[in-house]
């Protein structure tokens, strides 16, 4: 046994934290996001007897739901990353597809993976436990509806931020939905977040989507929560694609989008 | 009388302090090979990235058929094609499902008619149903020939597209390109670092060096010019110089 052949392999693994911030990042990001979503989680089970007559048939329909937003974002990301992988990005860069076309793929793909996952996970649900999704009736679409915006949202966030930082950004891929996590409200209602937190919570989609969910499930369906999760994708929708055009073009004049086609 | 394929005057390139094009302008006329050589790093793979639109220059002009490559980027990239030896295809795909995709993207008439002919072409028909990512190197440089040709383009930019492969292949993918040439009088555009197919290849070379051209001609002109035996000992005296 060596403890220098020991201690080479110990900097193989942790010279890249030297220079990666991203690393360093995701290194915290995981156990403080998971921290927080149990311990909102918690807070909220151990009171909820008492204002909700099912709590666990909403950590279902939650979840559900939850998966849908991640499985769009993910459809979307995995799909450029596959690219950037198999160093096929260049090949598609040197075709004539258009930004429009590549992104409408994409997105289809997202939205086919995620049908299928709400599919699939929504007949077990009812095999399992007896929970039936489609029990709040149409008003589940405009909310399924609104996730797949979200999802779109974070999918071209994360791709712009790709551009911006290369491989070195790929855990965003499966980062950046769990970021809103804890803030949007998704395994409990938006009270049991702190008073100063609220506001911030209201400013993302998801919360008023599952906020929305909640009140389905117990027979009342707000249309506000509704135009405000629909008003604010337009808007993050809008931003997104901003800041991939942005970086986009600073990648192609810094040499990043050739870089990350062949690296 | 040929058309002018491709016009660069004052072409440069920075990136922060380092200058990867300095100030470099030529023309190609349509149905030529032209090589563009030089040691790792004089900007060879730099100047393609510009002529296919993937980098902006920081000045100077590029006209590829009269079409800029960044304002007419669909045009462009519609009637040329590019291969290179650093770049591969999704790994997880067939051969035929790769060529297959790739028909699409270039809105290929008869795709499966096409690819039948190429891999024909090729000597690759066998691979066809074969995962990409189990093929040799040999193997993936002609399917991503194959992908090349898809679109019988008028201008094909090849960087390195010979690098890794034995003599007899390297050998066989010249005579293709040249057979090609012959057919439909596509342009191409080709660097490598084996002198044997620049040799026999290209029409005319374009020596490069720190981003700058150095010297170009016909390649037995130029090693006359030089006093040297042949395009390797020429290559090694200038980029040693």
């Amino acid at each position: 046994m060596s403890l220098e052949r020991i201690l080479g392999l110990f900097l193989r693994y942790t010279y890249v934290y030297r220079r990666s911030w991203i690393r360093v990042l995701e290194f915290v990001f995981w156990p403080v996001m998971d921290l927080l979503v149990w311990g909102y989680l918690t807070l909220f089970l151990s009171n909820a007897e008492k204002s909700f007559s099912s709590p666990f048939q909403f950590l279902i329909g939650a979840m559900i739901l939850w998966d849908v937003l991640y499985r769009t974002q993910l459809g979307i990301t995995v799909s450029f990353l596959e690219d950037v992988w198999s160093k096929n990005l260049i090949n598609l860069l040197v075709t004539p597809i258009t930004i429009q076309e590549f992104f409408i793929a994409i997105f289809l793909v997202g939205i086919f993976k995620s049908l299928l996952i709400l599919g699939l996970l929504g007949c077990l649900a009812a095999l399992f436990y007896h929970f039936h999704l489609t029990q709040i009736g149409f008003y589940l679409l405009p909310l399924i509806g609104n996730l797949f915006l979200m999802g779109s949202a974070c999918g071209v966030l994360t791709i712009a931020l790709l551009l911006r930082w290369g491989q070195a950004a790929e855990s965003l891929a499966w980062a950046i939905p769990i970021l809103f996590q804890p803030f949007a409200a998704v395994f409990y209602p938006l009270y049991v977040l702190p008073k100063w937190i609220q506001p911030l919570s209201f400013l993302v989609p998801a919360t008023h989507v599952f906020e929305g969910l909640r009140g389905g499930l117990q027979g009342t369906y707000s249309y506000s929560h509704l135009f405000w999760a629909t008003f604010l994708n337009c808007c993050y929708l809008c931003f997104s694609f901003f800041l991939f055009k942005r970086f986009f073009l600073s990648a192609r004049e810094k040499g990043l989008l050739v870089k990350i086609g062949t690296q | 009388m040929s058309n002018i394929a491709i016009e660069v005057k004052n072409l440069r390139k920075d990136f922060g302090k380092l200058v990867a094009i300095d100030q470099i302008s030529f023309s190609i006329m349509e149905s030529e090979i032209v090589g563009f050589l030089g040691a790792n790093g004089a900007g060879k793979t730099t100047l393609i990235y510009l002529l296919l639109g993937l980098l902006t220059p920081s000045s100077g002009t590029i006209r590829i058929f009269g079409f800029c490559p960044l304002s007419a980027r669909n045009e462009i990239l519609s009637f040329s094609n590019f291969a290179s030896g650093y770049i591969s295809l999704p790994s997880n795909l067939t051969v035929r499902e790769n060529l297959l995709v790739f028909a699409r993207l270039y809105r290929v008439k008869e795709p499966e008619l096409k690819i039948d002919f190429l891999l024909d072409l090729l000597e690759i028909t066998h691979l066809q149903h074969k995962v990409t990512g189990f093929l040799s190197a040999g193997e993936l440089t002609r399917v991503c020939l194959c992908k090349a040709l898809l679109n019988d383009p008028k201008l094909l930019f090849l960087d390195e597209p010979t690098a890794g492969l034995d003599p007899s292949i390297a050998e066989k993918v010249c005579e293709l390109l040249l057979e090609q040439r012959k057919k439909s009088g596509v342009t191409i555009i080709y660097t490598s670092h084996n002198m044997r197919d620049v040799e026999r290849l290209c029409d005319r070379i374009i020596f490069m060096k720190s981003g700058k051209i150095i010297t170009q001609g016909i390649p037995l002109e130029i090693v006359q010019e030089f006093k040297q035996r042949n395009l390797e000992e020429l290559f090694i005296e200038l980029t040693r110089k």
